[in-house]
């Protein structure tokens, strides 16, 4: 219970202090809003511009949801495949490594080309989330317990009895930490595909704004967007921990917490 | 020496080898023949092969050459099964029902209850589920643990997981149990008692047993007929009769007689690994 108190707590405590030192540096030195606003005028600024600062929220989560459903949908599946057939994860892995290690950010002027923005924009934030959902995948299917692979052998369990009845469910924890993963990967790259596409688009996204309001040296809309944009990552976080210890809570050692 | 060896025996192995691609023999002209009925303990020190045998009678791998021949009984639907020459490489496996398997650890599936560990191998054999309930009741009952059907293994003691894994073995009413130390990682408490508890439903259920282990004392509680095997490679080094009659209880478990089988077997363990090294 007190460890509890102190572990809400404390974070609390120190976001107040490093509010308070904020706004007095910006104050006692009189910095002037475009180089650095205080937290009450961020503050300000949210409230003022939240329609317009919503509005771009709204669609750079629409973008990050379908980011993170099509990277776990594509992840799991290719991830299956791969421990089915060998010769496709021969044919294929080297490839997805590639995709994974390329830097985004250098890939995305290129998709920007190809394809409209809603689409280059969505196909970045696939990209970067895809890859842990199928290593963590794959890492989960190959990791199953050789004598329950046995005991569904000796039983005469068919290929698909032993993905769907073993090798789904015992690699269920490392899916689910492949998903929290790309969760906050979809959004980072949402992000980076919107400000690769800068003012070119028109696109209306948060990290436009951000881009937008730089140009325009709005710095308290710049604060606002990034503020709202981390409270989304934390969100997607929190959700997609949920959802994990939802599923996990009754026998993996991961959501359970021992007494002392 | 094994008596009444010819006839039918339940499986019957004829100078098995194994060798594994790494090079080591795990087994070099192995036979072996058990009885219908029998509990048989395979005992020899780690690394003998023991588990390797079982797993070959278990059909979860193959001998390199030599041959095993499972009775119709503890085979697959229809005729006698035999090959597992090294020129065939299609070894007809036993059948999934005649044949149960204990694992030295628990192999329980922790995302799964009890009930769901027990029932999965009539699930994977698409048996009708009100055929399962029934099955899967009775099998919890004899382990004594129908209380704890709902139960996930972690929230187990040791020897209650073992115990789920004894039911699950059992679920399918098979002719031939395979154990391969089950009991090996439990406290000497948990494994006395569930020493006993298998014995009665050995007494109970007569099916053949074979049993893996490196105990002389669990061994000679347990077994009618002890095959020790030297190590590297394996081979059978000694067939003794433990002749004690059932049901064997505590005071069997601290008699002379006890201690006198214990004695022999003990001989024989230290002759057969003396010749191999360790």
């Amino acid at each position: 219970m007190k460890a509890r108190v102190l572990r809400i707590g404390l974070p609390l405590l120190v976001l107040a202090l490093v509010l308070v030192a904020w706004d007095l540096a910006v104050r006692g030195f009189a910095i002037p809003a475009y180089v650095l606003p205080g937290p009450g005028l961020v503050l300000a600024t949210l409230v003022a511009d939240a329609e317009l600062l919503w509005q771009s929220l709204l669609v750079t989560l629409a973008i990050t949801v379908q980011g993170f459903l099509l990277a776990a949908v594509g992840g799991i599946a290719l991830a299956i495949a791969f421990n089915q057939w060998r010769l496709i994860e021969y044919s294929f892995y080297p490839y997805a490594v590639i995709l994974q290690v390329t830097p985004i950010v250098a890939v995305a002027p290129l998709l920007l080309i190809y394809l409209p923005q809603p689409m280059a924009v969505l196909a970045c934030a696939w990209i970067v989330a895809f890859f842990p959902v199928l290593a963590n995948t794959t890492l989960g299917l190959n990791s199953v317990d050789h004598n329950l692979i046995a005991l569904f052998d000796l039983y005469k369990a068919s290929r698909w009895q032993v993905l769907w009845n073993l090798k789904l469910p015992a690699a269920l924890p490392q899916i689910l930490a492949g998903l929290r993963i790309a969760g906050g990967l979809s959004l980072i790259g949402a992000v980076v595909a919107e400000i690769a596409a800068g003012s070119a688009g028109a696109g209306s996204g948060l990290a436009y704004r951000i881009a937008e309001s730089g140009y325009r040296l709005n710095i308290p809309r710049m604060f606002a967007a990034l503020l709202l944009l981390s409270a989304a990552g934390v969100v997607i976080f929190f959700l997609l921990s949920g959802l994990s210890h939802l599923a996990l809570r009754r026998w993996h050692e991961s959501a359970i917490r021992q007494e002392r | 020496m094994s008596g009444q060896g010819q006839g039918r025996a339940v499986v019957s192995l004829r100078s098995v080898n194994k060798t594994f691609d790494s090079g080591t023999v795990a087994l070099d002209g192995f036979d072996f023949d058990v009885n219908p009925g029998e509990f048989v303990s395979l005992l020899g020190p780690s690394g003998c092969g023991k588990s390797t045998a079982l797993r070959i009678i278990a059909g979860l791998s193959s001998a390199s050459s030599g041959t095993v021949e499972w009775c119709a009984d503890a085979a697959p639907a229809g005729g006698i099964h035999s090959i597992a020459d090294s020129n065939s490489s299609s070894n007809s496996n036993p059948s999934p029902n005649k044949i149960s398997f204990v694992f030295q650890e628990p192999t329980l599936m922790p995302w799964a209850n009890v009930a769901a560990n027990v029932r999965l191998p009539l699930k994977l054999a698409h048996i009708d589920q009100a055929h399962i309930t029934g099955a899967v009741n009775r099998a919890l009952e004899r382990v004594g643990l129908a209380e704890f059907a709902d139960s996930y293994p972690r929230e187990l003691s040791g020897g209650m997981r073992m115990r789920a894994s004894i039911a699950r073995a059992l679920v399918t009413e098979p002719q031939l149990l395979l154990m391969d130390e089950p009991f090996a990682a439990l406290d000497e408490i948990t494994r006395f008692k569930l020493n006993n508890d298998m014995l009665s439903l050995w007494q109970e259920l007569r099916r053949t047993v074979i049993f893996v282990t490196h105990s002389v004392f669990e061994s000679v509680f347990l077994s009618q007929r002890i095959v020790v095997m030297t190590p590297r490679p394996g081979r059978v080094f000694a067939d003794i009769a433990i002749p004690a009659p059932y049901p064997r209880d505590e005071h069997f478990r601290t008699s002379a007689e006890y201690a006198g089988y214990c004695r022999t077997v003990s001989a024989a363990l230290t002759q057969a690994t003396a010749g191999g090294e360790l």
